[in-house]
């Protein structure tokens, strides 16, 4: 297996005010890993996800994507003043894109509390997210001028919804499917801007054990499939634990642990974390 | 029905509406009654554009816009500036030796400018303006209207806007076709930019702006184009409005001309083209026409109907809409369009709907009873 960088994250430090939310973190993500980000609850896990997809703009640290910086910056001005991470004065960039551009760029996700399109139909919703790669401006579009490109984003959203056996729920609004389906969908919507990295958070959150087994499968399918690496926030250890070749800990914004399953399981250092220890 | 079937249904209904139009222009006499018709018809379809204009930001972009009667007066002036002839123009401009402009432009292209100069306008406003959100959004634009207002009644603009005074002599339309189809086309490009994949991502920014903007879509471009789009149609409407009007003057485009086009907008249905045509002819209708014998006094012989005065009319019409208001909470159409089939199933619920209502409303009298006990 060539070990090809998909992500790189370097020194991250996302301060909000006074409160250091994640801390100095660093990541890679190698071409077709599953990569998971545990830690307990307000440990920084979904900042850091805000991080790389351009919905937070980092106070510090740099993010590469396919080998080119996508995302970078460093405490400025008043930040510059009251700066508690760490490494500061490494980084002398500030590259801080809006997320529409990180997902033109290849990294889908998904979100902790499903966001879907609540009052738009199955197929729509799939087929919004096919609006990012059409080849057509407001002109060519309003007036039907290229209506194979149309045809053909019809075409490729009806496979991608065939393939995740939604097919027969295509005309039902979004929100009245089951949990589970909802979930699956939102996969399937960020699927469908063509992503090479994809981030889940919370996949499994609300899931019954037997949703979420399916869930793993269904995972580590898309993996192949779509020749995706994928990066996932996830508290289900028993998941995580059985399709992550290599888990990152988060603890209060920093970084304590990262290695393979079992490493991780036997770090008295996470235990500590989840479990706390006697005096 | 099939799609061609629907299709060739459609063209005959647009088709003989046209011809009935027509021919009963050359049949009514300006003087009855009737003649009403086609003041309704000519300004409830420019009022359709307008509405339908504010419903492509507020109800399919989700931006709560108030800036349409701003761009509908740099519409109606744009227009109207350009095709007063040249002769006319010392009389119109009498304060102001003439004017500056001394030429006029064909009516055509005069109207394609009235939309051009709004949709300018609108992208410069769009640039400050559409960063904010929800409430603020509304205040700024409700507030840039206004400024457009002050500015076009200024007097050092006098040479071109006449200051605060009227516009008049400007080219307007013989027959009530003529708004009809224009507004009719407009709508058309309107409903077709709706259903192609931009009018799916407008979509998809009113239902949760964090999930639109991940999956690529670029939500101050798609903002910015719906707004410059929606005040390109409204300054078009300004034209026509002008043209129905024949004579303007920027004090009539008032905030409150907004309100009634939110009125109507909310009353047709939040997100619902042919929701907003419906309100906007029932609007003008019972404004217009149907309740104006409210407003003059009524004798039965030598008895006098009580309340009958002038303004009762805006009272009853206040309580129209409060009725429409209290039954239709998401509007006339909510957020469906119309469609043969669903006129067709209608049709064919009516009677059951009207024989069920009794029974409804001994239900509901039961379950309050039930709820005082």
């Amino acid at each position: 297996m060539n070990k090809e960088n998909v992500l790189r994250v370097s020194d991250i430090t996302m301060q909000f005010g006074g409160v250091v939310a994640v801390n100095n973190f660093s990541m890679e993500v190698n071409k077709g890993e599953i990569i998971g980000l545990i830690g307990p609850n307000g440990a920084g896990k979904t900042t850091a996800f805000n991080c790389i997809t351009g919905v937070y703009a980092p106070t510090n640290g740099q993010i590469e994507f396919d080998g080119n910086v996508i995302i970078s910056n460093y405490p400025k001005r008043k930040m510059a003043k009251i700066y508690k991470g760490e490494n500061m004065g490494k980084y002398n960039r500030v590259i801080a894109p809006t997320p529409d551009k990180i997902t033109k760029l290849g990294i889908a996700r998904t979100f902790q509390n499903i966001r879907l399109f609540s009052q738009l139909s199955v197929f729509d919703n799939v087929l919004i997210a096919k609006h990012l790669h059409a080849k057509q401006n407001v002109f060519s579009a309003t007036f039907r001028i290229n209506h194979k490109e149309e045809k053909r984003m019809r075409e490729e959203t009806m496979a991608l919804l065939e393939e995740q056996g939604l097919e027969k729920y295509k005309d039902d609004v979004s929100t009245s499917l089951p949990y589970g389906l909802q979930r699956r969908l939102e996969i399937a919507r960020a699927l469908a801007t063509n992503p090479s990295l994809l981030l889940l958070d919370e996949p499994a959150a609300g899931m019954n054990p037997q949703e979420s087994d399916e869930l793993m499968e269904f995972i580590g399918q898309i993996r192949d499939k779509y020749n995706l690496s994928i990066f996932l926030i996830e508290h289900h250890m028993q998941l995580v634990m059985g399709i992550c070749e290599r888990i990152y800990v988060l603890d209060h914004g920093i970084k304590i642990a990262e290695g393979n399953p079992s490493e991780i399981q036997s770090n008295h250092k996470v235990i500590e974390a989840y479990l706390g220890v006697d005096e | 029905m099939t799609k061609q079937k629907k299709w060739l249904l459609s063209c005959i209904v647009i088709a003989v509406f046209l011809a009935l139009v027509y021919f009963l222009e050359g049949i009514i006499p300006s003087y009855s009654n009737w003649s009403m018709l086609f003041t309704v018809l000519e300004k409830g379809s420019i009022y359709a554009l307008v509405a339908v204009s504010m419903n492509l930001v507020n109800g399919f972009t989700g931006l709560f816009s108030l800036g349409q009667a701003g761009f509908m007066l740099i519409g109606a002036y744009a227009y109207a500036v350009f095709t007063i002839p040249v002769a006319q123009r010392a009389a119109v401009y009498q304060y102001f030796d003439g004017g500056l402009i001394q030429f006029t432009i064909p009516v055509f292209f005069a109207i394609l400018l009235a939309g051009i100069v709004a949709a300018i306008f609108a992208f410069l406003i769009g640039l400050p303006v559409l960063r904010l959100k929800s409430d603020y959004l509304a205040i700024a634009t409700l507030g840039f209207a206004e400024i457009i207002r002050a500015i076009f009644q200024w007097n050092a603009l006098g040479p071109i806007t006449n200051g605060s005074n009227l516009l008049r002599k400007f080219a307007t339309y013989q027959s009530a076709l003529f708004p009809i189809i224009a507004c009719g086309i407009c709508i058309a490009i309107i409903c077709l930019l709706i259903n192609s994949s931009y009018g799916r991502a407008f979509k998809a920014i009113r239902e949760d702006e964090i999930a639109a903007e991940a999956m690529g879509i670029n939500l101050f471009k798609h903002k910015q184009l719906s707004f410059v789009i929606s005040s390109f149609f409204a300054g078009i409407g300004g034209a026509l409005l002008a043209m129905f009007q024949t004579t303007i003057q920027a004090s009539a485009f008032k905030a409150a001309m907004t309100y009634e086009f939110l009125l109507i907008v909310v009353i047709g249905g939040m997100g619902s083209i042919t929701g907003s045509i419906i309100a906007s002819f029932l609007f003008i209708a019972c404004r217009e026409w149907w309740l104006r014998f409210l407003d003059s006094e009524l004798y039965i012989g030598d008895f006098q109907v009580p309340l009958l005065r002038a303004g009762f009319r805006n009272v009853v019409f206040s309580v129209v809409i409060m009725i429409i208001v209290l039954f239709y909470r998401k509007g006339i159409m909510g957020t469906r369009e119309f469609s043969w089939n669903g006129l067709l199933r209608w049709f064919k619920n009516l009677p059951g709907n009207i024989r069920s209502i009794p029974g409804r409303l001994k239900r509901k009298n039961k379950k309050e009873a039930q709820i005082n006990e």
